[in-house]
This record gives C-alpha cells, structure tokens and sequence, in this order.
C-alpha cells in the first residue's frame, strides 16, 4: 500500500487579525502624532548638523522673519511667567494694559509680541484672528541703543528665576545677519551667555571630521 | 473563485459542491497598505522634531589686557558677505582677502587647520551686514562640521568691511 495521505494544508493565511493589527496601530500613530500648530508666523529654518531636539518646556522663542523683524513668545505652559512678564513691563513701561489686554498675551495659545512698547497697548488690543491680517512692526532690536529686546530678556530672566530658562532663537533663512546681532546684544547685556539656535536636521556630510567621529563613537551626539 | 480551499474533501460523498462564492477577501494589499501608512507616521513624526543648536557667548571683556591672546599665524577669518560669497584671509593682513564660497569653505578650513598648531588654531568670524541668518548659521554649523575647537564670531570692522565693498565692485557684483 502506498503511504498514507497527508492532508494538503493550504498556503492562504488569514489576512483579517493582521489587517486589524496594522489599522490599530496606524489609528494610534495618527492620533499620537502631534501636528504642527498653525502657525501665526512662518519661518524657514536653516539646517544644521546638530542632533539635540529643541526643548519644548520653559522656552523663550525669539523670532526672526524674513523681513528680520523680531517677535517674542513663551512656551503656552508657563502662564505665571508669562503674566509676570506682562505686569513688571507694565509698570515699568508705563504701557497702561487692561486686564484683557495682558489676557490676550497670557492666556491665548502662540500668542507673540510684535511690537514696541510705545505701540503694545494698541497690539494687545487685537485678537489672534485681526492680528494676522496687520502689517506687524516687530520688536526693536537693531542696535544697541534701541533694542527693547532688553528689557524683554530681562523680564523673562525674572519670571523665570530658579527655572532653567531656554532662549531659542528661530530665524527665517532669508533674514538678515544685523537681527541677530540684535538679539545676541540684547542676551549679552542680560547675561543669558547660552541660547539654542533652532534648526532642521541634516546629517553630518560624509568624509569630514564630525562625520568621523560620529562613526568611531558609534553614537550621533554632537554636543558642542 | 473558492478560496475556502481544502475545505470540501471532509463532506461526504453524496454532497454537491454548492455554486456559492466564498464572501472571503484577500486582505493581504490593505495590510500592506496599513503598514505603509504606519511606516509613513512613524517617520513623519520623528523628522518633523527641530533640532537646536547650542551657543555659548563670550563674556565682554573690558580691558584689552584680558583679552584672549591668539598668535597672528593661527588665524583664518572668515567675513560672510552678499549673495553667499565668504571672503577669508590668514593672518592680519586683510587687504589680501579672498572670495570663496560654502561648498569650497571646508577645504579651505581644513587645510588651514592642518598647517597650524591645533592648540593655537582659531576661526574668526564675521558675518556682515549683508550676510544673510542662514550663512551664518551654516557657517557655525560648518565648524562644527571641521572639528574646529576654537571659533569666535566677531563684529566685522569698518575697514574690513570697505575691503569687502571694494573686491564686490572689483567683481562686478551689485
């Protein structure tokens, strides 16, 4: 007799439990997945070989455009410190906010400043939506003599004391050298002697030194 | 089309094969799909983080005594002009200086580097006011890049900045 029959297995897998798995894990990632903000002000930045991702907390986001027009914000967490900063430039300015005013800068998420003091009351005033559409003066920061960049750096060292405060610098691809020049002053006369530059990544190029090193540590840190 | 396959050979042998159409779908393109658009997520997520790039600045020194000293051979500047054109010269003699550009600038970094001492080597930068943001933060991106230990972005003087003036007219350049 021949040997016995061995039943003919079929080669189809069912698909249905791996479908499921792979569209739950895709519906995680698309909810996981935090998307930009709109946001108010677009910037192009330029690219570095840095690998150290940008804090997101306690940060003080300096702003070029490509105009070099300079505007100021604060990370959305930090309400006290925002409201700090508000109220002693307030009284030190003597600007005269309302409390919906210094509300419009506190409360409403990437609220920036773009505007010098003489002109914040009128600023404040408007509502993100309004704000969008005006042609916006930007922060004073040119030279040293009218940079009011100054006295923002030093409110924001205030509200901040005994945080660790980050100054990021993000400026548009376009903008020119003189802006932060500018901001460097105004970090320097406040002693804020460390700031972070923000930038997309690229890898190091391949052959040269850093790339090198790179390889050899076997890691793709390079803190400087 | 039956897809049920393998099925049949357990019924017994007075039973017809029905016509019916299995309701089966191959599902194996649309979990492909899934993991193509998972694979999609995962990466968009992760590149779309900015990265920062440190700076420390010098402190102010009042006094020129207490400045740092730094011998007059060890140095390359670089001044950071219109139109993405880096002009350098080595030394202090900045009448010599030369125009270049970001692709040819660390060749130039490079060799310079090899030809000095490491411990006294410095790069002198200077963006001028018609260096754009992205010049200059490529070109500290870029010492970076070289391995250069010691760079320092300076203002860029009168004087150097007439040089750069004088080669952009000899140039032709507006």
């Amino acid at each position: 007799m021949g040997r016995a029959k061995l039943p003919r297995k079929s080669t189809n897998i069912d698909m249905t439990a791996m479908c499921d798995v792979a569209f739950l894990l895709l519906s995680f990632f698309i909810l996981a997945t935090k998307f930009k903000p709109p946001e108010a002000l677009s910037v192009v930045t330029p690219s570095s070989v840095s690998t150290k991702v940008a804090p997101e907390k306690d940060v003080v986001l300096i702003t070029i455009d490509k105009d070099g027009k300079v505007y100021l914000s604060v990370s959305d967490a930090n309400v006290p410190e925002k409201k700090e900063m508000i109220d002693a430039l307030n009284t030190s300015k003597n600007i005269g906010l309302t409390d919906a005013e210094k509300a419009n800068f506190v409360n409403i998420p990437n609220a920036y400043i773009g505007a010098p003091f003489s002109q914040l009351k009128s600023y404040l005033d408007k509502n993100p939506e309004q704000l969008r559409n005006v042609i916006k003066p930007g922060i004073p920061a040119a030279d040293s003599t009218n940079n009011e960049m100054i006295d923002w750096i030093a409110a924001a060292k205030t509200a901040f004391a005994g945080k660790k405060m980050n100054v990021l610098v993000k400026g548009d691809d376009a903008s020119k050298y003189p802006s932060l020049q500018g901001i460097i002053i105004a970090l320097k006369r406040n002693d804020e002697m460390k700031f972070q530059v923000v930038t997309s990544p690229v890898p190091a190029p391949v052959g040269s030194e850093l790339y090198n090193t790179q390889q050899k540590l076997g890691t793709k840190s390079s803190e400087n | 089309m039956d897809t049920s396959g393998g099925g049949h050979h357990k019924k017994g042998p007075g039973v017809k094969k029905g016509k019916k159409l299995s309701t089966r779908v191959d599902l194996t393109p649309m979990v492909d799909l899934g993991f193509l658009l998972i694979t999609f997520f995962i990466f968009t997520t992760t590149m779309s983080q900015p990265t920062a790039m440190r700076l420390f600045l010098p402190k102010d020194v009042k006094n020129p005594d207490e400045q740092n000293k730094v011998k007059n051979s060890a140095v390359i500047t670089l001044m950071l002009g219109k139109n993405d054109v880096i002009y350098y010269y080595e030394g202090d003699s900045a009448q010599t200086l030369k125009p270049t550009d970001f692709k040819k600038i660390r060749d130039i970094v490079i060799d310079k580097k090899r030809r000095t001492d490491p411990k006294d080597f410095v790069v002198v930068l200077k963006p001028s006011v018609d260096a754009t943001y992205k010049n200059t933060v490529n070109i500290l991106d870029e010492m970076t890049i070289d391995g250069v230990k010691r760079y320092a972005m300076v203002d860029i003087s009168p004087v150097e900045y007439n040089f750069i003036k004088l080669t952009e007219a000899a140039n032709g350049v507006k």
